[in-house]
């Protein structure tokens, strides 16, 4: 028995890549990225005199620290897009974990207690999310938008027009303080462990190797032995689960709990996800890339802020920055699918 | 000629068949609610203005939600209506008041082209584009929020600015039936007639119940698709046009969450959330319920900041139920080809 | 008698999907009021035949004449409105519109005030339906309608659009006795008035009762055309398979060793009933059988993607757990199925990546997975099968048909099944790459593997079972060894139910 017809034998070793690796690297969504962060950054410093003084720590913390709930969020937000699924009720789970802890800590519970308390809540909402999509089988888009409602109205339900804002001074300057010398956060450490391991269960794990499965090809995923359901519920209950904690952390870094904590996170969650070039149709994407597509909103928001221009444009800015990415995604997608087809075809 | 069979009919039970029949059960719960609250608070109902305000609040959100409707009927959705109406508000305020000289009616309708061409943004995007409904319009919600907080920052458009005809518009009626109302339902009719009546109202229906087959048939899914966003953007702002007859003001927050009473109108209403069916006699009438729930619920002593979560409950309780009684009858339709 | 033009007339169709020929020289000539059949195997061109003439694909050559006049379709529209229609064996109707909205979507009638005149369309739809033999409620949402009603719709959507011409591709397939009886009334029917019928099927009982020409196309060429009258089943079946068997598949002996899966009266409600049989280490069974008769899915339930109802599947002696392919991949089975690129592949993944979706778990190392770890399986198994890339990150989607099947079976092959399961291993792959995979199954086998593998190709079946299962409509008809094969014999099986089949 012959090989085929006439065609080349194929090689003994395979190239591990059609593309040289630098090639590849700058083709990518985050490459394209990290330059408009540094740009911002670059031009911000530029521009700005004040930017790089002595004070610029301070500077930097607190962009660190305006994006660190979202950097929190966007973790299990990232894996849930990879699966082609969306959550968008995280921002109002934080809001209702906020809530809670704040309402345990008025009735005098101690305050570790309701911080468990807020991370429960926010695993519970996590679970109501999962089941309704994976058993009760009905569209996450649907579902989460109807507990955006849900949890947002019971945050704000349960704690009114009320502000609590009475929480040990102690433990409210640890999480909106940073090592000293540094403009880092003690918080962005928690979030350090946290990013680490979604990165690696991500990338490095057959869990993992499972999402991107499930985010290519349901049916396929399914064949090859993934539980599909099952990994959707448990990223469901993750996002709710991070949210909680990400609300507890929230709560404590401002010192308030007030029903509207959270209001459009979720906006920018899945902002910082598209830019970072993670496919929103699923199956692609690397959570570094959320993580710096996260970074970059922040630090947009800060050299605006710096600029004079108000808080209201972040809103404007964010809302354009997803519409923008996504419009980018589609055409690029556009692009290289007919390349593909012609290639193929020659 | 071959024997006669007859097919199975689709055989449901009385609870579904009463969650079925929607628009029945709706002007049912509409009845209960009302009934309730009177009992409580005779003057919800028997008060000068009550039932007055009782036809005409739900007005605005009829309009909105009927928008919405639509985009959800071809299996999209539109989250930025809170924001066009919002927008919409001041436009028309402000423009009552920066130009006088301009008769109200002309106000309005430039009013109506202002929400429409915001709608159209969503339209481009979304049809010719090929992105994904949910990521545009949460997109423009917040951008069109940002916009209007940039514009109108603490500004808010006072009583003086509207004309007093426009403010008597919002109030009087005839027959004891509020003009307000009667807008809403002449847009219900028309657009009740529009999607049962006419070919392209049907296209739309197909479009959300098999988009692929609506493209190998060569129904204009694109075209469609486009103008519904813009449908809904002029809706939004006609129901930023009522808000400011009603109120006769309007800041930078106007609207915000709007969105998902539309949304809840709808689904509640009998439209699947996934597009394809749901009429809109129906979602006239789960608006008119939403509306009514909320006025009631602080003469029940229920806090309105609890409205929010009845609305986000709703929502999911209504597809919910949906599903499960499609399962049902899938399984059941299943047993009967089974010979 | 004058000779009429045929009402359609096609000389020497070809058609290439880039480096694959789909069709060579296909011709067909359909005469007014006949019902015209076209037969061949999988893999003979007909369903692009059929696409051609729909007007889904142009044909690149050969002459396509409609009642004497040459057309080219650009479009389904075009086609549609030359009165071309085809009906499907997957209808596509419109699940929330009723049944008389789908039958006049677009071009619903209007009453005189400009509204869409429901009791026109009401009455119009009873008037075909009830013509067709059949009551279907005009109101009723199409959603749950059977199969077997959905091409009544579609059937009476064509005489609606006055379609001279209508193809049924495989129409049969998927359903009942008594619907059978009922759709070959209404194609008489509509022969009978005058209209041209292309009727594909495998099912030569109703061929022969149905149809008085029989064309027979074979690797995409058009070989005969018979007149009912004059040629038997046996004829047909040498036509369509032509070919001697013998030197194509290279199938060496192997040991046959203990049974490997014990598959116990399993049962579907619905869509298998009864189905006992084994499968032994180095054996190769074969499901055969026609397009619809259950195999895949009781190759499916076996492995665990779909469910059954009653009976069990030991491997090893171990059961194995219902509905879960994680219990079937955990003691050794493997399962190439039948839609590679929506069910074998994720066509936007590379070689690699696809390579080592199924051993991820085995790779691991204390939990961790890395792309270098899993590059060397993916060198050694994508040089096994000779998959022909450039690099192994390139995307599954940009493969040929063959080197996309043959990542899938690399998949499969590196979890070093004990059964590996294979449902049509060589559909829709140029011939030598087919040779190849043969060679592997085989090669397997003589590994000691246990092979069931599903094909609706007779030559492949009889070239490389040891033993065929045949499947009709959900029962076991036959369990024919390996040098009693014939292919009459398999298609009579095929085609006929049990007790036939017993006497």
């Amino acid at each position: 028995m012959t090989a085929t017809t006439g065609q080349a034998a194929p090689p003994s070793r395979y190239l591990l890549h059609d593309k040289p690796l630098w090639r590849r690297l700058l083709l990518r969504p985050e490459a394209a990225l990290i330059l408009a962060l540094v740009l911002v950054v670059v031009l911000s410093i530029v521009l700005v005199p004040h930017y790089l003084r002595p004070n610029a720590n301070y500077t930097f913390s607190t962009l660190l620290l305006n994006a660190i709930p979202i950097l929190f969020l966007l973790l299990p937000l990232m894996l849930i897009i990879v699966t082609g699924d969306i959550d968008l009720s995280v921002g109002s789970v934080l809001g209702l974990s906020s809530a809670t802890v704040g309402l345990a800590v008025q009735a005098g519970i101690p305050l570790l207690v309701a911080a468990v308390m807020g991370v429960l809540v926010g695993a519970m909402a996590g679970v109501i999310n999962g089941v309704l999509v994976t058993v009760v089988g009905l569209p996450s888009l649907a579902v989460t938008i109807g507990t955006l409602a849900l949890f947002r109205g019971i945050a704000v339900g349960l704690l009114g027009t009320t502000a609590i804002t009475d929480f040990p001074p102690e433990i409210t300057k640890f999480f909106s303080g940073s090592i000293p010398g540094t403009p880092i956060p003690w918080q962005l450490l928690f979030w350090i462990v946290l990013a680490i391991v979604f990165g690696v269960l991500l990338h490095l794990t057959p869990f993992g190797r499972g999402i991107f499965a499930i985010g290519r090809s349901i049916e396929t995923a399914t064949f090859s032995g993934v539980n599909v359901n099952r990994t959707r519920l448990i990223l469901f209950v993750l996002s709710g689960l991070v949210a909680g904690l990400a609300g507890v952390f929230f709560t404590l870094q401002y010192s308030n709990a007030i029903g509207s904590n959270g209001n459009g996170f979720e906006l920018r969650a899945v902002t910082a996800i598209v830019l970072g070039g993670v496919s929103i149709w699923g199956g692609r994407g690397t959570l570094i890339g959320a993580i710096v597509g996260g970074l970059f909103i922040a630090a947009l928001n800060k050299s605006l802020q710096v600029f004079g221009v108000g808080d209201d444009a972040i809103y404007v800015i964010t809302g354009v920055a997803l519409i923008v990415s996504v419009v980018i995604a589609s055409i690029a997608g556009f692009i290289s699918r007919r390349r593909k087809v012609q290639a193929s075809v020659a | 000629m071959t024997a006669v069979i007859k097919t199975t009919p689709a055989r449901r039970s009385f609870g579904e068949w009463l969650f079925r029949a929607r628009e029945l059960s709706l002007v049912l719960l509409i009845l209960i609610v009302i009934a309730v609250t009177t009992i409580a608070q005779p003057t919800f109902l028997f008060n000068d203005g009550g039932l007055r305000d009782l036809l005409r609040t739900p007005a605005m959100l009829i309009v909105v939600a009927i928008g919405e409707a639509i985009v959800i009927l071809t299996r999209n959705i539109d989250l930025s209506v809170g924001s066009i109406l919002g927008l919409t508000t001041y436009f028309v305020g402000n423009l009552m008041h920066t130009a006088p000289g301009i008769p109200v009616l002309v106000d309005v309708l430039l009013g109506v082209v202002f929400a429409a061409v915001l709608g159209l943004v969503n339209g481009l995007l979304v049809a010719f584009l090929n992105v994904p409904s949910l990521v545009i319009t949460l997109g423009t919600l917040y951008a069109y929020r940002g916009i209007a907080v940039l514009w109108i920052g603490g500004n808010f458009v006072r009583p003086e600015w509207v004309p007093d005809g426009f403010q008597g518009f919002g109030k009087d009626g005839v027959l004891g039936i509020p003009w307000l109302l009667i807008v809403a339902a002449a847009v219900m009719v028309f657009f009740g007639w529009f999607l049962a009546g006419r070919r392209t109202g049907r296209e739309l229906y197909a479009i959300g119940s098999n988009p692929d087959a609506a493209v190998l048939y060569g129904l204009r899914t694109r075209r469609l698709t486009f103008i519904t966003f813009i449908i809904s953007g002029a809706l939004a702002g006609v129901g930023g046009i009522i808000y400011l007859s009603i109120f006769a003001t309007g800041d930078s927050k106007v609207g915000t969450g709007y969105e998902f009473q539309a949304i809840a109108a709808a689904v509640i209403g009998g439209v699947a959330i996934v597009g394809g069916s749901g009429r809109i006699w129906g979602v006239a009438l789960g608006a008119f319920f939403l509306a009514t729930l909320g006025s009631a619920l602080p003469v029940l002593n229920v806090p309105s900041l609890w409205q929010q979560a009845i609305v986000g409950l709703l929502i999911v309780a209504a597809i919910t139920l949906d599903r499960v009684f499609f399962l049902v009858r899938q399984r059941r339709a299943r047993k009967a080809v089974m010979v | 008698m004058t000779e009429t033009a045929p009402l359609l007339e096609i000389r020497h169709a070809s058609k290439s999907f880039g480096a694959v020929k789909a069709l060579v020289d296909a011709s067909l000539v359909l005469q007014a009021g006949s019902i015209h059949a076209l037969v061949g195997e999988n893999g003979a061109g007909k369903s692009t035949f059929v696409k051609i003439i729909g007007g889904l694909h142009p044909r690149d050559g050969g002459d396509f004449e409609l009642a004497g006049r040459p057309v080219d379709f650009k479009s389904t529209a075009e086609a549609k409105d030359a009165g071309i229609a085809v009906i499907y064996q997957e209808p596509t109707l419109f699940p929330d519109l009723t049944v008389a909205e789908n039958l006049f979507v677009g071009r619903q009638p209007y009453t005189r005030y400009g509204t869409i005149d429901r009791a026109r369309m009401r009455a119009e739809t009873r008037a075909l339906t009830a013509r067709l033999g059949v009551e279907i409620d005009p109101d009723r949402e199409a959603r749950g309608l059977s199969i077997a009603d959905q091409q009544i719709v579609e059937i009476a959507k064509s005489i609606s659009l006055n379609a001279n011409v209508v193809i049924m591709d495989e129409p049969t397939a998927a359903l009942s006795g008594v619907e059978v009886d009922r759709l070959m009334g209404i194609a008489r029917q509509l022969r009978d008035e005058g209209k041209g019928i292309i009727f594909i099927s495998h099912r030569f009982d109703e061929v022969f009762a149905l149809c008085d020409t029989i064309t027979v196309m074979r690797d995409g060429q058009y070989i005969a055309t018979n007149a009912t009258a004059d040629v038997t089943e046996a004829e047909i079946i040498r036509q369509m398979v032509g070919r001697s068997v013998d030197n194509l598949f290279p199938k060496e002996p192997a040991e046959i060793g203990d049974v490997v899966l014990a598959v116990d009266r399993l049962s579907r409600d619905g869509v298998f009933d009864d189905i006992s049989f084994e499968v032994r280490a180095g054996e190769i069974v074969c499901l055969a059988g026609l397009v619809g008769a259950g195999r895949s899915e009781i190759a499916r339930a076996v492995y665990g993607v779909d469910r059954y109802d009653s009976g069990t599947v030991r491997m090893n002696g171990a059961p194995l757990r219902r509905h879960s392919p994680t219990d079937a991949m955990r003691l050794g089975v493997g399962f190439v199925p039948e839609d590679r690129r929506k069910q074998g592949l994720a066509m936007t993944a590379g070689v690699q990546t696809n390579i080592t979706l199924a051993i991820r778990n085995q790779l691991a190392r204390l939990g961790f997975i890395t792309t270098r770890i899993e590059a060397e399986p993916a060198q050694e198994w994508a040089r096994r099968l000779q998959v022909k890339t450039r690099a192994l990150d390139t995307e599954a989607g940009m493969l040929s048909g063959g080197n996309q099947q043959k990542v899938v079976i690399a998949k499969w092959l590196a979890t070093r099944p004990k059964l590996l399961i294979i449902d049509e291993p060589t559909r829709g792959i140029d011939v030598g790459t087919k040779a190849e995979v043969h060679r592997l199954i085989s090669e397997l086998a003589g590994q000691g593997v246990a092979v069931l593998m599903i094909s609706s190709e007779l030559p492949e079946v009889l070239g490389m079972a040891d033993r065929v299962l045949v499947i009709h409509e959900g029962r076991l008809t036959a369990s024919i060894d390996r040098a009693e094969a014939t292919p009459e014999r398999v298609m009579y099986a095929a085609t006929h139910g049990v007790e036939e089949v017993a006497r």
